[in-house]
């Protein structure tokens, strides 16, 4: 700080804060390392980590530009990404903090003011007790109620009620009668229960925002922050950089082996083939010659190729499977929730039972003021308190369950939707398999530790799929990779270099059948290494349990009929296979129409509409952007036992959901009668109220165990 | 009587001045990463590596 402060400030150039993403980050010593290896680095004023975003500001000089952050980040163990600064999405929570303290604030204070008056406080003392408690509660329950009003209010004016609305005559009413009790000098205000009451509802809504916003900034952290885009050949042989949505017609991008393409085109110069699993399904690699069409989205497995742009933007492949998706979306929406299809039975019911009250004690010959006050209390004790707390609780317990578990949840709805599901429809490429190649286990067996070493180290130069895939399964059988010299790729051919003076390569077999590597570690015959996208861990065990659970699966794929036959009869399942993305859309509505619930697993591009149309959907953490943005859960991990345990885990909440209902609605059948009579003091409504909430949030706290 | 006249304001003021501690916190951001804040306890400032 003071070494700062000395510094003759003419000199110091204008410090520029840049914001980036890191996925990898999830504990106090990430935490420390990201901010030490990034404080490190000269022209770094600060670096500040938040591990619930999972992203790192740094404060730093103009000179210092945002790939050298990156590479210090890359040095220290870590995988970032500049983040586009427009996608700050606002929070859902952070507006409902502020009526939150003030109701909490409010309600301590009139509580406290409460607490001499139900000790007996009379005359002046309790006189002077309720225009106190009228002082701070009026402004305070004008604020924190806000919320409610906005959205009963928005609710009336399309001629539909929610929770809200029966919440927000309850609160008016119960003020208005408060503030004259007040001015005439009454025995009983009602702003403690009032604002107790808001205290609760604004608890139960932020706990719901809560987990819609630690959910959201897990998925954002998966997601890839830098704009797609491509390298664009100019005429004269120059080459730049374009952003996606730059590219037009008739440029040609070089594309080099392991990218994406950024627009639909046509090869020019070159042949490869193209890995188009995203946008098909199909997990075999396709070869494209000059003149032939490739697809964006599509990655170059083989070699660099110059491609024409025939279309970019809205015209693409993919453009086209953006607009499905946002027609079945639509559907989706329709979908209304427990709590608020329970406020439609409630609503009605609490309003008869008040204006009966009200009518009843007229007939009895009771004056029109005290027929009004205990309709009124009426209407307060059936205050949806614990009714607010019983969704909103349960759904944060599980959904936090879950997280620990590796699945993240979006919405309290995604859980409601997907406990009601008896069918599901898996993907294969990707969900059901492991949507990368692996290895053949037994050639791996074969190799000698010098070879498997020299097969490492080579398969470490390359960014080409099947030398990723090799590297993984090697460094995960603990293989040391050898050290070798003159490393060179040559795109479309493999690997060489020198081992001990010996001339080592990894590239295509000459005979290439299906995918395969071929390994000449200079120590006898060519090995050949066999690939083949292998299914995930317990995929077996996970499908059983999904049958106990009583739902069916089977196989919706865009792959070919021989690709999806193999995988069928490994899992025993019925499967169909080269579905577009418009069949996959259609297969579910087909069968939502004969009254079965859907959950679709995916994970490509082309599962995107399957995913935004089905009941619910879940999508692995290795899916893409496109797929973990269209489903309701993403589970981390490879392990497919994470789809029976979202199902049972939703189960579960909706059960305890149930029992909340239950045991808010059995404190009303208690009060409701009670409050009928006239009964009802403050001091009741007040106990009567926190004890139900508590109850409510007790049993909720049984599901912290619901994901195992 | 004398006290409550002293005590109520004085008790209202020091809520209120929560409350204004709490408004002040929320804008500076303070509770913008609650996990994190729970972790940075653990993080070993001696540690050079």
């Amino acid at each position: 700080m003071s070494a700062a402060a000395r510094l003759p400030a003419a000199a110091a150039p204008a410090p520029v804060r840049s914001v980036l993403a890191v996925p990898g980050m999830h504990c106090a010593g990430c935490m420390g390392k990201v901010e030490r290896s990034l404080g490190a680095l000269p022209g770094v004023a600060s670096a500040r980590t938040n591990l619930t975003a999972r992203t790192v500001e740094v404060v730093h000089d103009e000179a210092l530009e945002t790939p050298q952050l990156v590479a210090a980040l890359a040095a220290a163990g870590f995988e970032a990404q500049p983040r586009v600064a427009a996608e700050d999405t606002p929070s859902a929570v952070r507006p409902l903090l502020a009526p939150l303290a003030v109701a909490a604030f409010a309600c301590m204070n009139v509580m406290l003011l409460s607490v001499s008056i139900w000790s007996g406080a009379e005359g002046t003392t309790r006189e002077m007790f309720h225009w106190l408690s009228a002082a701070i509660g009026v402004p305070a329950i004008a604020y924190a109620g806000k919320p409610f009003f906005a959205s009963a209010l928005a609710a009336l004016k399309r001629g539909r009620t929610n929770m809200d609305v029966p919440i927000s005559i309850g609160v008016t009413l119960a003020t208005c009668l408060s503030i004259y009790e007040t001015m005439t000098g009454g025995a009983d205000a009602w702003f403690d229960g009032t604002l107790m009451l808001l205290l609760f509802l604004l608890a139960g809504r932020a706990l719901d925002a809560m987990m819609r916003d630690r959910a959201r900034a897990g998925v954002d952290a998966l997601l890839r922050q830098a704009a797609s885009g491509a390298m664009v050949v100019e005429a004269g042989g120059a080459t730049r950089w374009l952003a996606a949505a730059a590219l037009a017609p008739g440029m040609v991008m070089r594309v080099a082996a392991g990218e994406r393409l950024a627009a639909d085109g046509r090869v020019v110069r070159g042949a490869s083939r193209f890995d188009q699993s995203l946008l098909t399904g199909e997990s075999e690699p396709v070869a494209a010659r000059a003149g032939e069409a490739v697809h964006a989205g599509t990655l170059n497995v083989d070699a660099p190729v110059d491609v024409e742009v025939t279309a970019a933007g809205t015209d693409t492949a993919l453009a086209e499977i953006a607009r499905l998706m946002e027609a079945a979306g639509q559907s989706r929406s329709a979908y209304v929730r427990i709590a608020d299809r329970a406020s439609r039975l409630y609503a009605p019911a609490v309003h008869t039972l008040a204006a009966l009250t009200f009518a009843g004690w007229m007939l009895a010959g009771a004056g029109l003021y005290h027929a009004l006050v205990v309709a009124i209390a009426v209407l307060i004790i059936t205050c949806p308190c614990a009714l607010g707390l019983a969704v909103p609780v349960a759904q944060v317990v599980a959904a936090s369950a879950l997280m620990k578990r590796g699945v993240l949840v979006k919405d309290g709805a995604a859980m409601e939707r997907l406990a009601q599901v008896d069918r599901a429809l898996l993907d294969k490429t990707g969900t059901l398999t492991l949507g990368r190649p692996v290895p053949d286990e037994a050639a791996l067996d074969a190799l000698s530790a010098a070879e498997a070493s020299v097969a490492l180290a080579l398969a470490s130069h390359s960014r080409h799929p099947l030398s990723l895939g090799l590297a993984q399964a090697l460094a995960a059988r603990g293989v040391q990779a050898a050290n070798l010299a003159d490393v060179v790729e040559e795109p479309g051919r493999g690997v060489s270099g020198t081992w001990q003076g010996m001339r080592v390569a990894l590239g295509r077999p000459v005979a290439a059948e299906g995918m395969a590597s071929a390994l000449d570690a200079g120590l006898g015959p060519v090995r050949v290494i066999g690939f083949a996208d292998r299914l995930r861990p317990d995929a077996a065990q996970a499908l059983d349990e999904l049958k106990a659970l009583g739902v069916e699966c089977s196989i919706l794929s865009g792959d070919g009929i021989a690709a999806v036959a193999q995988v069928a009869r490994s899992t025993g399942l019925t499967a169909r296979a080269s579905a577009s993305p418009a069949d996959k859309q259609q297969n579910i509505a087909s069968l939502q129409a004969t009254g079965r619930r859907v959950l679709m697993v995916g994970d490509g591009l082309n599962d995107g509409p399957a995913l935004a149309a089905a009941d619910a959907s879940i999508a692995p953490g290795s899916a893409s952007d496109v797929g973990r943005q269209a489903a309701d859960f993403v589970f981390t991990g490879e392990s497919l036992l994470a789809l029976p345990r979202a199902v049972r885990a939703s189960r579960r909440t909706m059960r305890v959901v149930r029992q909340n209902f239950a045991l808010a609605i059995g404190y009303n059948a208690l009060a409701v009668p009670l409050a009928m009579a006239g009964l009802v003091t403050p001091l009741i409504a007040a106990v009567a109220m926190s004890t139900s909430s508590l109850i409510v949030v007790a049993n909720s706290l049984r599901l912290q165990g619901a994901a195992r | 009587m004398t006290s409550i006249a002293f005590l109520l304001p004085i008790a209202l003021g020091m809520g209120l001045c929560g409350l204004a501690a709490f408004f002040w916190a929320l804008k500076r951001g303070q509770f913008s990463d609650l996990d994190g804040a729970a972790a940075r306890i653990l993080i070993d400032e001696d540690d050079a590596g």
